[in-house]
């Protein structure tokens, strides 16, 4: 059965059998059911031969090869040809059918089914943005689970939460189906003095009290970059100065608004000189803020 | 029925853990994953006795089993579309299976495929 002479060496019968093995295991032969009674007999034949102690009683006549075959196992390819083995399957086989496997993916990719060809799936990834990246955009690494470094792009003005899509660096589709997406959830670091409020920026701008008062000019700092700002003659905490599109870029293109909120502060000491003059003032010029 | 890993592991004699989770790495073996473990199908018990049968006994080597399994799961797949296709086609009524019946002849019968 093995084709092996009867005073064959272990060496020999083994290497006959993985020979026999790699021509007749039915795993190899999917649609051959010849191939698995010819597997069967063979593997029952090894299982003597190939055991000195079954080969000496065998020899002897002590057993036949009947009684030694073992137990039915089920092949792989038992399951694969009842459609059990979807998941394993592949369906590249028609690629290059052209048109036709259009016919093929109308067929198969309509129902979903496990086995056609299916959409990669997305990953999804976190990403912690600086502030000013976010509103002005600018390119950040990310390090994927798998120790792989991807350049990202950050649009301008992505926002806290949005999700920036990466087309086809998802996991590989099935078959000829395209990969998935990366899905990367954009969180914006805060930053100590603006604050996004939609598309426009909020900061706070401290001036002084003869700022306040005679008006100035002052430097600003806006996300993109400084801007000379004039602040009206008897300015107020907490009026807010609306610079025009200062803020940052909207999802139609248009640009927010940066809002400075002005904030009287005063001198850290109170000297006499501000002093005498503010009583002086008071004596003829006296005002309740709360009443008007 | 399905097995875990160490089910598994004494279900298929004399395969060694290192050597499974090699193959799982290579996603030549895909249990299903539930709660973070694996439960192996009756398939891929068949699929991982296919592999120790195929590297053991048959000592095919580390590069050309892929290739194999490969070619195997092509085979597979392109068998069961070509059964669904014929089974789709064996529901048809008479008339419609006689036209594809005599286009598959036409078409098979000529040189030119596409």
């Amino acid at each position: 059965m093995l084709g092996v002479a009867k005073t064959a060496s272990a060496d020999e019968i083994k290497k006959a059998y993985r020979k026999l093995v790699k021509q007749l295991h039915p795993d190899l032969h999917p649609g051959d059911k010849k191939a698995a009674d010819r597997f069967k007999d063979v593997s029952a034949a090894y299982e003597i031969v190939g055991d000195a102690d079954k080969r000496a009683k065998f020899d002897k006549g002590e057993i036949d090869a009947e009684g030694a075959q073992r137990q039915d196992p089920r092949f792989y390819r038992d399951y694969a040809n009842q459609g059990g083995a979807k998941h394993y399957d592949s369906q590249q086989g028609y690629a290059d059918f052209g048109d036709i496997s259009d016919i093929f993916s109308d067929l198969f990719g309509a129902g979903g089914r496990a086995g056609a060809p299916m959409r990669g799936r997305n990953v999804h990834y976190r990403l912690d943005v600086d502030f000013l990246t976010a509103a002005t955009g600018g390119q950040q690494r990310i390090t994927l689970p798998d120790g792989k470094q991807l350049g990202v792009t950050i649009p301008e003005g992505v926002a806290d939460g949005q999700t920036i899509r990466l087309k086809g660096l998802g996991h590989p589709g099935r078959g000829d189906a395209p990969a998935g997406d990366a899905m990367i959830e954009v969180h914006v670091r805060p930053h100590p003095a603006f604050e996004r409020r939609g598309d426009d920026i909020v900061s706070e701008l401290p001036i002084a009290i003869d700022e306040a008062v005679l008006g100035a000019k002052v430097e600003v700092p806006t996300v993109s970059g400084r801007l000379n700002v004039t602040i009206p003659k008897g300015a107020s905490s907490g009026q807010t100065l609306r610079l025009k599109g200062k803020g940052v870029k909207g999802k139609k293109g248009v640009y927010g608004d940066h809002l400075v909120r002005l904030k009287i502060v005063m001198p850290k000491t109170i000297d006499p000189d501000l002093e005498k003059f503010m009583q002086g003032w008071r004596e003829s010029h006296a005002y309740n803020p709360r009443t008007e | 029925m399905t097995l875990d890993e160490q089910d598994l592991i004494r279900e298929v004699g004399e395969l060694s853990i290192t050597r499974l989770h090699k193959w799982l790495r290579m996603g030549w073996v895909r249990p299903e994953r539930r709660e973070g473990t694996a439960l192996y199908h009756e398939v891929d018990v068949a699929r991982v006795r296919l592999l120790y049968e195929l590297e053991h006994t048959a000592e095919i080597d580390d590069e050309t089993l892929p290739l194999i399994l490969s070619l195997l799961d092509q085979i597979h797949g392109l068998r069961n579309e070509l059964r669904s296709l014929a089974q789709a086609v064996g529901e048809q009524p008479p008339h419609v299976r006689e036209r594809i019946r005599n286009a598959y002849i036409r078409i098979a019968e000529s040189d030119h495929h596409f």
